[in-house]
């Protein structure tokens, strides 16, 4: 009987453990297979004028496979997208942590987890068809379709990933600390600025690494709406095609295991090293700065 | 000026008609509070911005809600949600596009859910702390980070291509399942920990194994936690778009699917093609509006059940 039981223990934490790494073996075959249909590329041209070739003319003869443009589009609608979501993000955070009423608490924080939920393709309908004619008219450009507009849009993408992240890493300090700064006459403001803010550092940091590997990585926003022009751009209103718009657009016209198809998978490859890298980055943050209590402070 | 030491200190002694001394407010003191003004006020200048950001994106929704629902709204009929479209779709319902992306949404979440619950149990019940966790964490959430484009790639390449599946439903709901699998392991793994330890301890104690404690103890009481997580594992699949381009999705087809290996229909992508490759762009703007308000109108009010029902799950808990 008990021997039994005991059997019947270690078949079901055999059973859980072998599913449990099936996160394992997908992240192992997603790495398989991108590699497997992108590197033939490379017996084509070499892997620095891949990454560094300033053209990329997939379909014309003989074609160009310089994925510079869209590595540079990639990282230019990231950073304009940060630099607006990481200063709306961590304030909303501070907000919600600090300063709003429960009530008030209560009606954004679902407002921004809904916003989160918002499927790409309709913020990407969204800038395409209210904010696109709306910049176009403002600010006089031939179109609204543009780095800009994406940068926008992305940055209401990421938003909620940096708000709620930071939101738990601000809530998450020790209240002592917050009253040992007030008792000592710093006003609520200074004890934010100084205690508070210093104190969940690590944890805003993870999540503004969040929010920029959510952004680099969209796909939908980037494809309807920054305007799909192969070029390193020279403002931020001009037309940009980041690797992952240039992938959903050309997949379906790439001919099956040709040139074309092979350099999309190789833009990929690419594509998942920079999310991987920010992960790993973000995770090694985490950990290595973990706040436990006071003490470590 | 010819004050004394204290009088600088203290302030002015004043006689009052009442013959009580009164002391004005000494230079100091003037200056801590002009400090402590400034100081103030800075607060409240900052604080305001910190409320306008926070009204900003909380507005955000709002306002993308607002105008699909204002130039949505009249494409909304019967016909609409009931009928397969008809001349090249300028015309006629979104109804395959329906049931396509409630097929995607429910087969992505039974391929996902049994994996997504069982990896929760081992890392929150059977794991120890150690360096094969720390594996297991960091392919999930690398996984979560996984670009959704490159999510379809990996699907075109694996099930489409070297399982021969075509695209198909079952290739767009696999893709679609292991990109819900993050969400359904993090919901899972929080109910699981929201259930007390003194239950746990109390199954054991009359001598229940592990596993019976989980089955019989642990298990229910995580229930409404794991199914609130499922609700959000099949609005993220529902929403996706970029993942079923290559697997599953096709332009127009008009029938509805009858084997899980037929191409389907589904909204996501119908805003997508309507919007950006039809031959007419302007002229099927209200069926764009339409179909994306029925979409948000699914994920939204999936994550709203979801988002309600968890509130309730936590204040019971914490009672």
């Amino acid at each position: 009987m008990a021997n039994k039981r005991n059997t019947t223990e270690k078949t079901m934490q055999a059973i859980f453990f072998s599913v449990a790494t099936a996160s394992i073996a997908i992240l192992f075959m997603i790495m398989l297979f991108l590699f497997m249909e992108g590197l033939p590329i490379f017996k084509e041209v070499s892997v620095s004028d891949f990454l560094f070739g300033k053209y990329w003319y997939p379909t014309s003869d003989p074609a160009d496979f310089g994925i510079f443009p869209l590595i540079i589009a990639s990282l230019a609608v990231t950073a304009l997208a940060s630099a607006i979501a990481i200063p709306l993000g961590v304030m909303t955070a501070v907000y919600l942590a600090e300063l709003a009423s429960r009530r008030v608490a209560e009606i954004v924080k679902p407002l921004v987890e809904l916003l989160a939920a918002l499927p790409s393709v309709v913020i990407g309908f969204f800038g395409m068809v209210i904010v696109a004619p709306f910049l176009q008219d403002v600010f006089n450009l031939p179109t609204g379709l543009n780095m800009f507009n994406a940068a926008l849009m992305l940055a209401f993408m990421s938003i909620p990933t940096i708000t709620s992240i930071s939101e738990d890493a601000i809530y998450s300090v020790p209240t002592a600390l917050k009253e040992g700064s007030m008792a000592l006459g710093a006003t609520h403001w200074e004890t934010l600025l100084r205690v508070i803010l210093p104190a969940s550092i690590s944890g805003i940091a993870t999540a503004v690494i969040l929010g920029m590997s959510r952004a680099i990585g969209e796909t939908m926003v980037v494809l309807m709406v920054a305007g799909g022009a192969t070029m390193i751009p020279g403002s931020i209103f001009d037309p940009v095609r980041p690797m992952p718009a240039s992938i959903a657009a050309e997949m379906a016209e790439a001919p099956f295991r040709g040139d074309h198809y092979y350099a999309l998978f190789a833009t990929g490859i690419v594509l998942f090293l920079f999310t991987l890298l920010f992960n790993i980055i973000a995770d090694q943050i985490a950990h290595r700065y973990r706040q436990v209590g006071e003490a470590s402070l | 000026m010819d004050i004394t030491n204290e009088e600088y200190m203290e302030g002015p002694v004043e006689k009052t008609t009442t013959g009580k001394p009164v002391r004005e407010k000494s230079e100091i003191q003037k200056a801590v509070d002009a400090k402590h003004a400034g100081r103030k006020l800075t607060e409240a200048v900052l604080f305001t911005l910190f409320r306008i950001a926070a009204a900003i994106c909380g507005l955000a929704l709002l306002i993308i809600v607002f105008f699909m629902v204002k130039n949505g709204w009249s494409a909304i009929t019967w016909e609409f949600l009931t009928e397969v479209p008809r001349d090249s779709m300028t015309k006629g319902g979104i109804l395959p596009c329906i049931v396509g992306t409630i097929a995607l949404s429910f087969g992505a979440i039974l391929i996902a859910l049994p994996i997504g619950v069982a990896s929760a149990i081992y890392l929150n019940e059977y794991a120890k702390p150690g360096r094969i966790l720390r594996i297991i964490r960091l392919s999930i959430n690398n996984l979560a980070g996984v670009p959704s484009v490159v999510f379809g790639l990996f699907g075109l390449a694996f099930f489409v291509i070297y399982l021969d599946m075509g695209v198909s439903l079952a290739a767009g709901a696999l893709t679609l399942g292991a990109i819900s699998l993050p969400v359904i392991i993090g919901a899972t793994e929080e109910a699981l920990k929201s259930v007390p330890d003194t239950y746990r301890e109390a199954s054991l104690g009359l001598g229940a194994t592990k596993w019976q404690t989980i089955y019989r103890v642990v298990l229910p009481a995580a229930l409404p936690g794991v199914l609130t997580g499922s609700i959000l594992g099949i609005s993220r699949a529902a929403g996706e778009t970029a993942p079923i381009m290559f697997t599953a999705a096709v332009f127009y087809t008009p029938d509805l699917p009858s084997s899980v290996f037929d191409e389907i229909m589904a909204l996501p992508y119908h805003i997508y093609v309507l919007a950006t490759a039809g031959t007419y762009i302007t002229e099927t703007r209200p069926l764009q509006y339409g179909t994306a308000l029925v979409l948000i109108t699914l994920v939204l009010g999936m994550n709203l059940i979801a988002i309600i029902w968890r509130g309730r799950l936590r204040r019971k808990l914490n009672k």
